[in-house]
């Protein structure tokens, strides 16, 4: 037994190769290009070109509108996880994959879907108009982007939420009624505290695909609105910029590396709060 | 429920599935104009199985997402096995290695494996989408795969050794059937994976060839094509199939672990 | 018996079509000791989430005080909650558990100190202010749980099955400890248990359930000395019930004998319920006895001895602080005084109740 153990041990070299190709080397490739010149020599300048403020400019744009989008998914999936623990199990699991579907639907025509919707001859403000209200210009707007965010990420948020508020042991929030708290105060004071660690999770995972996003902005921003994404797009397949590219991708790898040691943090605080 | 968690439901359904009601109307819609109802047609259905260039994406779509999914699912069970032999700290940092693709942003798994591939000196293609594919697909495959290894029960095996079986027929049949709800999973997924993603293949296709998703992306910056309103209900139809064969397998699944725990 | 506090008049419950409770009613003093005894299922836990304000009975109503609560809202209640899981709130410390009813209640913050303390002096878990609960033991849980519960100043305090979660040491330790802090708050206390040794050694009042019926109210002296029907007398400890038919009275027609005993006032030749407690019966010469049988297993409890003997059809359970060969033949003799009858029971629901707990 001892003997095919050792030999079963082999069967991750397979892997172990694979992922220091695919997974590890490619990292270095963008860092290297990102601090690098188009000769191959080490350099400092892409990151100080980065630092100008058209680039600054749209990360900041960039930065905001994901913190827009993940507020507005926290806003809506919160009361809808709420719903759903109080609904009996079997329900609840249908209207939880009648959620989860459209996050199948590939995004790209949703998105486009959404174009349809929202231009300004589209379905919305058709509906509009056929309701006596004047039309809204939508596309091209940051809102528009919001939407398609939104739509895109919201089920992100809904998983990782819905597992951590239906882990709460309802005799705790009992308790917290018995000992005197209305609804709202139990919510504010045990239900939100303990759910924590998913409302972490959920919020990076709506937080990275948003502020990396270059589809949707593309799309429903018509190309006038700059996001990083469509930036590091760009320089990469029509400015052939590569190095400045990289060095944007860089500052994206800064920030999933901070999304990530968020989430390790706080899953570690609240490892405890489960019992 | 009362009435307002109710409104609320109802609220958001609507939200998640308007664009998808809107896409599929349109697809029957005889007006180019979206805002218009022209009479139903099937005009688009037609136009789409007339398109070449589709029909080449579509198939694109498939060999690859069927390659990538069979490569990724084997890679991921033989690693999963060996994970099972080794201590847990291994487990851990083979695991957090495994989930960089899952974590990291499409657009930089993207970039960096354009970067890779062209620095090895590799002409972008099928071949590497086909790589790229696997890479994104693997952590899929491993978590399906893992958790069903992990919980296998190494007396089973042990015992079919016992029994005078070699080692890899003790393991085909014993072990094996064990996994198989697992691999299935992990290999729908994979495809699933593969066949939705846009971002990793559009920095690794290079030019000539495209997959569904970089056709459909490209089509939409040059104007409407009334056709992917047909290709998106197809879509949709094809979505709701798998994600009910996903489901029915983790039904297989469950059902199996809970007579087990029985047992 | 002091003033009348709590009173549930025809409570009816159901869940999904499946009703759990009937027709229900049931008073509760001040200062009252009760614990709802029965099996699990029978609504003894319904009852106690009905009155901490965690269900709404289907029909019927809760007085409290002479006032209607059955539809107020729990945290309207003068009333709390020690939970089966404890469920102290795992992101906060010792104190703020304690606290969380009394900040709710906007009081001071020096009132809150002073209660802190005073709440974890009766429980015996002074300086532990600021010990996460995560790193308590469960015994200690348990006291943080009746010390938050305890702060508020309610009129009644519920518990509902906060022992069992504990080992059998820890348990009798609580058991002590809760008759203790009874005494000191002198206030009531309704607890719910399926461990009939846990009800008879701290209540003032024990009500037996099944089947969202109750089977009999009574101290637990009367319970378990004098059980209304079989289910009670099968429920509380160890007992021996034997289907007999009442000759006349003060004689009973058991296994082919007829034995005389001290009831009366069932009738002639009525069908009855025959209970003999195993330390009741007495243990002799074969030639002595009423019955004459065989014992057929010995097996040592550490204090008794539970000896089954077969004899007239029946195996008997005995128990005796005095070891017996397996094997032998012997005698059984059973007095007057420890023969209790009881009525045959005249409902279906009734007979079901008994049924189910064979």
């Amino acid at each position: 037994m001892q003997k095919n153990k050792s030999l079963a041990r082999l069967f991750v070299v397979p892997f172990g190769l694979w992922a220091t190709i695919f997974i590890v080397l490619p990292l270095f490739f963008v860092l290297y290009s990102g601090l690098s010149d188009g000769a191959g020599h080490l350099t400092l300048a892409n990151l100080s070109e980065i630092a100008a403020w058209e680039y600054a400019k749209s990360l900041l744009l960039s930065i905001g509108l994901a913190l827009l989008s993940t507020a507005v998914c926290l806003a809506l999936a919160y009361p809808l996880v709420l719903i759903l623990r109080r609904v009996r199990y079997g329900r609840g699991a249908w209207i939880f994959v009648l959620f989860l579907l459209p996050l199948w639907m590939n995004s790209l025509l949703t998105t486009m879907a959404w174009q349809t919707i929202l231009e300004t001859h589209g379905v919305l403000n058709t509906l509009l108009t056929a309701l006596g209200f004047s039309p809204v210009a939508w596309i091209n707007t940051p809102a528009a982007i919001v939407i398609g965010m939104v739509y895109n990420f919201l089920p992100y948020m809904v998983l990782p939420l819905y597992v951590s508020v239906t882990r709460i042991d309802p005799s705790v929030i009992d308790a917290a009624r018995d000992l005197g708290a209305s609804f709202w105060q139990a919510l504010r004071r045990v239900i939100l505290p303990l759910s924590m660690p998913g409302i972490v999770s959920g919020c990076t995972m709506v937080f990275i695909p948003a502020l990396t996003t270059f589809v949707i902005s593309a799309l429903l921003g018509g190309n006038k609105i700059m996001l990083i994404g469509n930036i590091i797009e760009q320089e990469f397949t029509a400015a052939y910029d590569w190095q400045i590219g990289s060095a944007l991708s860089m500052v994206l790898m800064v920030f999933i590396l901070l999304n990530l040691l968020l989430e390790v943090f706080s899953d570690s605080e609240g490892k405890g709060a489960r019992q | 429920m009362n009435k307002k968690s109710k409104g609320y439901l109802g609220l958001l359904v609507l939200f998640m599935y308007a664009p998808i009601f809107v896409l599929v109307a349109q697809s029957f819609n005889a007006s180019r104009y979206r805002g218009t109802w022209a009479g139903f047609t099937l005009d688009w259905y037609r136009e789409l199985f007339g398109s070449e260039s589709i029909l080449d994406a579509f198939w694109n779509t498939l060999s690859i997402g069927f390659t990538a999914a069979l490569l990724a699912t084997l890679l991921a069970l033989l690693t999963a096995l060996g994970m099972k032999c080794i201590s847990k700290k291994g487990q851990v940092m083979l695991r957090g290695l495994a989930n960089v693709p899952l974590l990291n942003a499409d657009i930089v798994t993207g970039i960096s494996l354009m970067l890779l591939f062209l620095g090895l000196g590799l002409r972008l293609g099928y071949d590497t989408i086909l790589l790229a594919h696997i890479v994104i697909c693997l952590p899929y495959a491993l978590l399906c795969i893992l958790p069903q290894v992990l919980a296998t029960d190494d007396v089973l095996y042990e015992a079919a050794l016992d029994l005078g079986a070699p080692p890899f027929t003790a393991f085909r049949k014993v072990v094996l059937p064990e996994l198989y709800p697992g691999i299935l999973s992990a290999f729908l997924l994979s495809f699933a994976m593969s066949a939705d993603d846009f971002i990793v293949t559009y920095f690794t296709k290079g030019a000539g060839i495209n997959t569904l998703t970089t056709e459909i992306y490209a089509e939409l910056k040059v104007g409407i094509h009334p056709e992917l309103y047909a290709l998106s209900t197809l879509f949709f139809v094809s979505v709701i199939v798998l994600v009910g064969l996903l489901a029915m397998n983790f039904r297989v699944l469950r059902a199996r672990t809970s007579k087990r725990r029985l047992a | 018996m002091e003033k009348e506090l709590l009173r549930l008049e025809h409570i009816r419950k159901s869940f999904d079509d499946r009703v759990i409770i009937e027709d229900l009613d049931l008073t509760i003093h001040e200062n009252e000791f009760v614990t709802l005894l029965g099996p699990s299922g029978c609504g003894k836990t319904t009852i106690l989430r009905m009155i901490g304000g965690f269900a709404t009975p289907d029909r019927g109503r809760i007085l409290f005080d002479g006032a209607d609560i059955t539809d107020l809202p729990p945290e309207k209640r003068q009333v709390n909650t020690v939970f089966q899981k404890y469920s102290l709130f795992s992101h906060m410390d010792v104190a703020e558990n304690i606290a969380f009813g009394l900040r709710l209640k906007k009081k001071s913050r020096s009132y809150i100190r002073d209660k802190i303390q005073y709440a974890l002096k009766l429980v015996g878990l002074e300086g532990y202010e600021h010990a996460r609960v995560q790193e308590l033991s469960g015994g200690q849980q348990q006291r943080i749980a009746i010390a938050r519960a305890v702060v508020n100043e309610p009129k009644v305090l519920l518990f509902d099955e906060p022992l069992s979660a504990l080992d059998l040491k820890m348990r009798q330790n609580m058991q002590r400890e809760l008759v203790k802090i009874k005494r000191e708050l002198g206030i009531t206390f309704v607890f719910v248990t399926h461990d009939q040794e846990e009800a008879l050694s701290m209540s003032d009042t024990v009500v037996v359930m099944n089947q969202g019926w109750i089977q009999q109210i009574g101290t637990p002296e009367s319970v378990y000395n004098e059980p209304e029907n079989a289910f009670v007398a099968d429920f509380i400890g160890d007992s021996n019930i034997i289907p007999g038919t009442m000759v006349h009275d003060r004689l009973v027609h058991l296994l082919g004998k007829d034995i005389p005993c001290i009831n009366e006032g069932f009738g002639e030749n009525v069908p009855v319920d025959v209970q003999i407690r195993p330390e009741d019966i007495t243990i002799c010469a074969p030639e002595d006895g009423q019955y004459r049988g065989q014992i057929t297993q010995v097996v040592f409890k550490g204090t008794v001895y539970d000896i089954t003997i077969e004899a007239g059809g029946f195996s008997w359970l005995v128990q005796t602080i005095t070891g017996h060969e397996k094997g032998a033949e012997v005698g059984i003799q059973l007095a007057p005084s420890n023969i209790v009858i009881m009525a045959k029971p005249e409902s279906e629901d009734e007979e079901a109740a008994g049924d189910a707990e064979e």
